[in-house]
């Protein structure tokens, strides 16, 4: 096919020098052929890496022009209702930034749309990974190496837009050094090292300003380099379809598909970020003056993705214990510590729960559609209710007044549903999965409505149904149950206790691998899925039993598509 | 999480049926037929990929044309909007607040559309130029095969008997040894990162005698000048004016009140005295402006029903009462100031406060 097209001299000339050197044409022609699975949701991590790409690029432009020093100036710059004032010359240079550095002001609010990108993109991703089950073995370290970067992002966004020295980002200074005071021991000896004395001290801009432009970055490019190196050395997970099995990987390959795709979503993504900082002003710190301890503007907001840790601050009632001439200030350390230690520390620890509870140590490939794990999905659409309550109590000002309703109110109705949301959307995301299986139970059984009302000769009205095809059975089909495990007590035919069953948690095990092995069985007659249904407790709904598939069940009970074998219901 | 598209078309052929969250029927599923070429070198051939050919002609080539000439214009449009950024950076001034706003535009909006254009070109040239494709490639199982654990497993114990690592405990233990020390050192450097906090959470500039001046003027104030009732100001010590490491404990809030509204208990912490109205000098009180929170100043108050709300966090005071909490997080009241008068008539601090302002901490106590 490609006989006639010549390589210039030119490439092949460089090419062989540089393999003479390297020997680079072995891997680099796999590496060309590595297969990239066509998703949309595969695109939601790659937003995230731009957006860092973009940080890193617009963050070295501000670096050349921004002063990271407390050391007061008396400001005579463009921006004359500031003329005469003293401030900061953090404060001072960003002002210099945006009135003086042509493209300044762009490059800053680049960089500030791409923060918040970055931070919305990466917790998107990990919502995708979650929900699909990519976390799974062999890719648990990428999934802890996500986190990692989530935390990471967090402090980097928190420390770059305090560097300012503005009226705003200086109370969330304020704020981040009296919950750093309220950690008991230790608390008022890491607020006095880390802004060397008492608050605000002089110290603070240039620490922030390392930690923001050396320490987090270099952290975050190693593990981001890591995440990637990771995900191409195990492969792409892919979403199930016809001939993807655990064994393969179906998609386009990296040159030149990949390449020019993953080169127009840069493309698009920093014209994205370039027409919101065209358009969109963010943190106009030229309106909010330099900082004082003094005063603050109402309605004061952190960035979107401290809004949990604000909205947990708001929330808390007033909690203080003081004994034996020691104070804990719960109200101060229950948000700082409960919101994120639940959900990033249940994160990190979900895949192991769940291998736990499922017994399940095969390699996962294929993803799972959300429907088919409702344990899985109901706990994430919980974790996602408590962050969204905790979210939206950050702003419960903003509520109030858009809503007309009094402010204590709409923080009494978030204590409230910080409890209730989560355990509402488990229960109904768990009922709603189940739903949803049924549906594709009903859709491989009796095939699609086709819409067509037929009369029969005895005068009877029915619909025709359309069997599936192949490839529309293939998704619905790769449903993988956890395998059931024996309980507790449990013994097999020569009196041995089932392993499973040992130990305090063997109960608890039990329970959860239940709770995990739920699924509507699918009957059809002879396909390679859901084999027996024999050790099930009977439910009220007789579809609805727990597990087949003998344990240790390996893939679980998946024939990996339909084979060869293509039943026809009817 | 609605997924199934309703096919469900009256009559005729019922269209595809997708799920979705699976990838669109590929047109072209190339097979992954055994290697058929290119095997050039020969060491390592059981990790050949299967070869497929990628076809270079486009699936419709008179479509392709048109798509062809519209990448081609999306580029050339990419290149005007890149040369219109470097103009618009050379020709347009900034320096003040509307000419930055015009220079935002014309940088912003150029530098968007080059991006665009390179984006919208890459994008259908994949699309439309490149033939479609779907590959297959096998994954190679990640766990090392039984004979490659066993071999590490053996060099790994190869090399600690060589190394005498176990045989000789001493040198391991005196290793480790070594590494503690050095591994304590990076805390220990950070040791000069600040000062001890001592009891600097507890004092405050004030003392005896200091002026209050009113944030902003920082002209000294008397009882007469501050006679409006319901007026809360915010008040700075003199001397400390522009110290923000003062002002951010010193900062403190004057409420005015008609004769009878204040109210405020005599209470103690222990021994110490923290409220009374004998602190306060003609319905006018100072308490702290930094919230027991976490620090933030309290800056709004409600005349009719003199509350003191933090904008942060929602802590509410009462201000008739000693600023006691009547909402929100704050744990404690606001401290009180205690004032008098000096000879000339202006209000002064009786004293220093008599409990440590802002947030709790460990040693508060």
């Amino acid at each position: 096919m490609s006989d006639d097209l010549n390589v210039p001299k030119a490439l092949s000339g460089t090419g062989s020098w540089l393999d003479d050197r390297f020997h680079g044409a072995r891997g680099l022609r796999v590496f060309m052929r590595k297969v990239f699975p066509d998703h949309w949701s595969f695109m939601l991590g790659e937003i995230a890496l731009w957006s860092f790409v973009i940080l890193l690029l617009t963050g070295t432009f501000l670096a050349f022009f921004f002063v990271p020093s407390s050391a007061p100036v008396v400001y005579h710059g463009s921006y004359v209702k500031l003329d005469g004032i003293s401030m900061s010359q953090a404060y001072a240079s960003t002002l210099n930034i945006s009135f003086e550095v042509r493209a300044g002001l762009l490059m800053r609010q680049i960089h500030h749309w791409a923060a918040d990108l970055f931070m919305a993109a990466l917790t998107i991703h990990m919502l995708r990974v979650f929900f699909t089950g990519a976390y799974r073995k062999p890719r648990e370290v990428n999934w802890l190496i996500g986190i990692a970067l989530f935390s990471l992002g967090l402090i980097e966004g928190l420390f770059g837009y305090s560097l300012p020295d503005d009226q705003l980002s200086g109370a969330g200074l304020r704020i981040f050094e009296g919950v750093l005071q309220g950690i008991p021991i230790v608390g008022t000896y890491l607020a006095f090292f880390l802004f060397g004395g008492t608050f605000p001290g002089g110290s603070i801009i240039p620490r922030m300003y390392i930690i923001h432009v050396l320490l987090i970055p270099g952290l975050l490019l190693a593990l981001i380099t890591a995440h990637l190196f990771i995900m191409v050395h195990q492969k792409h997970t892919q979403m199930p379809g016809l001939g993807r099995t655990e064994k393969n990987v179906v998609g386009q390959p990296f040159f030149p598909y990949f390449m020019a795709k993953g080169g127009a979503w840069f493309f698009f993504i920093f014209a994205a970020l370039a027409l919101v900082a065209t358009f969109a002003q963010i943190n106009p710190i030229w309106l909010y003056g330099p900082y004082t301890p003094v005063a603050i503007s109402s309605a004061s907001q952190p960035d979107f993705y401290m809004g949990i840790l604000e909205g947990s601050l708001r929330m808390m009632p007033a909690w203080e214990w003081s004994f034996l001439g020691h104070t804990i200030s719960f109200s101060v350390l229950i948000p700082f510590i409960v919101p994120l230690t639940v959900v990033l520390g249940g994160a990190a620890l979900w895949p192991f729960f769940e291998r736990w509870a499922t017994g399940d140590k095969s390699y996962h490939n294929v993803n799972d559609r959300p429907r088919n794990a409702p344990i899985r999905t109901a706990t994430g659409m919980a974790a996602v209710t408590f962050y969204g309550v905790l979210w939206a109590e950050g702003a419960n000002d903003v509520i109030a007044d858009k809503l007309q309703i009094p402010l204590y109110t709409v923080t009494w109705i978030a204590r409230v549903l910080i409890f209730v949301g989560p355990a509402i959307a488990f229960y109904v995301t768990r009922r709603t999965c189940i739903g949803l299986q049924r549906k594709d139970k009903e859709l491989l059984e009796h095939g699609l409505e086709t819409g067509i009302i037929r009369q029969l000769p005895n005068g009877e009205f029915i619909e025709v149904h359309r069997p599936l095809t192949e490839e529309e059975r293939a998704p619905l089909e790769a449903k993988k149950v956890p395998a059931l495990m024996p309980g507790p007590g449990s013994e097999d035919e020569n009196g041995v206790p089932a392993p499973q069953a040992h130990g305090a948690l063997g109960l608890p095990r039990a329970i959860a691998n239940r709770a995990f092995a739920e699924t509507v069985v699918i009957e059809t007659n002879g396909h390679g899925n859901g084999h027996g249904n024999g050790d099930g407790p009977a439910d009220e709904h007789a579809a609805v039993g727990a597990g087949h598939a003998e344990f240790p069940g390996g893939d679980g009970g998946s024939g990996d598509g339909p084979g060869g074998e293509s039943g026809d219901p009817d | 999480m609605s997924d199934m598209e309703e096919a469900e078309g009256p009559q005729g052929p019922v269209p595809p049926h997708r799920v979705i969250g699976t990838p669109p029927p590929t047109p072209r599923l190339l097979g992954s037929g055994a290697g058929d070429g290119g095997t050039s070198d020969g060491h390592g051939a059981e990790v050949e990929q299967a070869e497929e050919k990628l076809p270079d002609v486009s699936d419709f080539p008179s479509h392709a044309n048109n798509a062809e000439k519209i990448v081609a214009f999306c580029f050339l449009l990419a290149f005007i909007a890149g040369c219109g950024f470097i103009a618009a950076y050379i020709g347009l001034e900034v320096g003040s607040v509307d000419s930055v706003f015009r220079s935002n535009l014309a940088l912003g909006l150029s530098l968007s559309v080059a991006l665009l254009g390179l984006g919208f070109g890459a994008i259908i040239w994949v699309r439309q130029l490149m033939p479609d494709v779907e590959i297959t490639e096998e994954r190679h199982e990640m766990r090392s095969s039984d004979a490659d654990r066993a071999a590490f497993g053996e060099y790994f114990a190869e090399g600690t008997g060589a190394s005498q690592f176990v045989k000789r405990p001493i040198v391991r233990r005196t290793l480790m040894l070594a590494t503690l020390p050095l591994a304590a050192i990076p805390i220990v450097v950070l040791r000069d990162l600040g000062p001890q906090p001592g009891t600097s959470l507890r004092h405050t500039v004030w003392s005896p005698g200091r002026r209050l001046l009113v944030y902003g003027t920082n002209q000294p104030i008397t009882p007469a000048e501050f006679s409006a009732p319901g007026g809360m100001i915010t008040i700075v010590p003199e001397g400390y004016t522009d110290d923000l490491d003062a002002l951010a404990k010193a900062a403190v809030i004057l409420i005015k009140f008609r004769p009878g509204e204040l109210n405020i208990p005599t209470r103690t912490d222990g021994n110490t005295l923290i409220g009374t109205m004998n602190w306060t000098v003609d319905n006018i009180v100072a308490y702290s402006k930094i919230c027991t929170h976490v620090g933030c100043p309290v800056a709004l108050y409600e005349q009719t029903t003199h509350h003191i709300l933090c904008p942060c966090h929602q802590s509410t005071f009462e201000a008739t009462t000693g600023a006691t909490v009547i909402f929100g997080p704050a744990p404690r009241p606001l401290p009180q100031l205690p004032l008098t008068v000096d000879a000339q008539g202006y209000l002064v601090a009786r004293s220093d406060f008599t409990q440590p302002v802002g947030p709790s901490f460990w040693e508060r106590g």
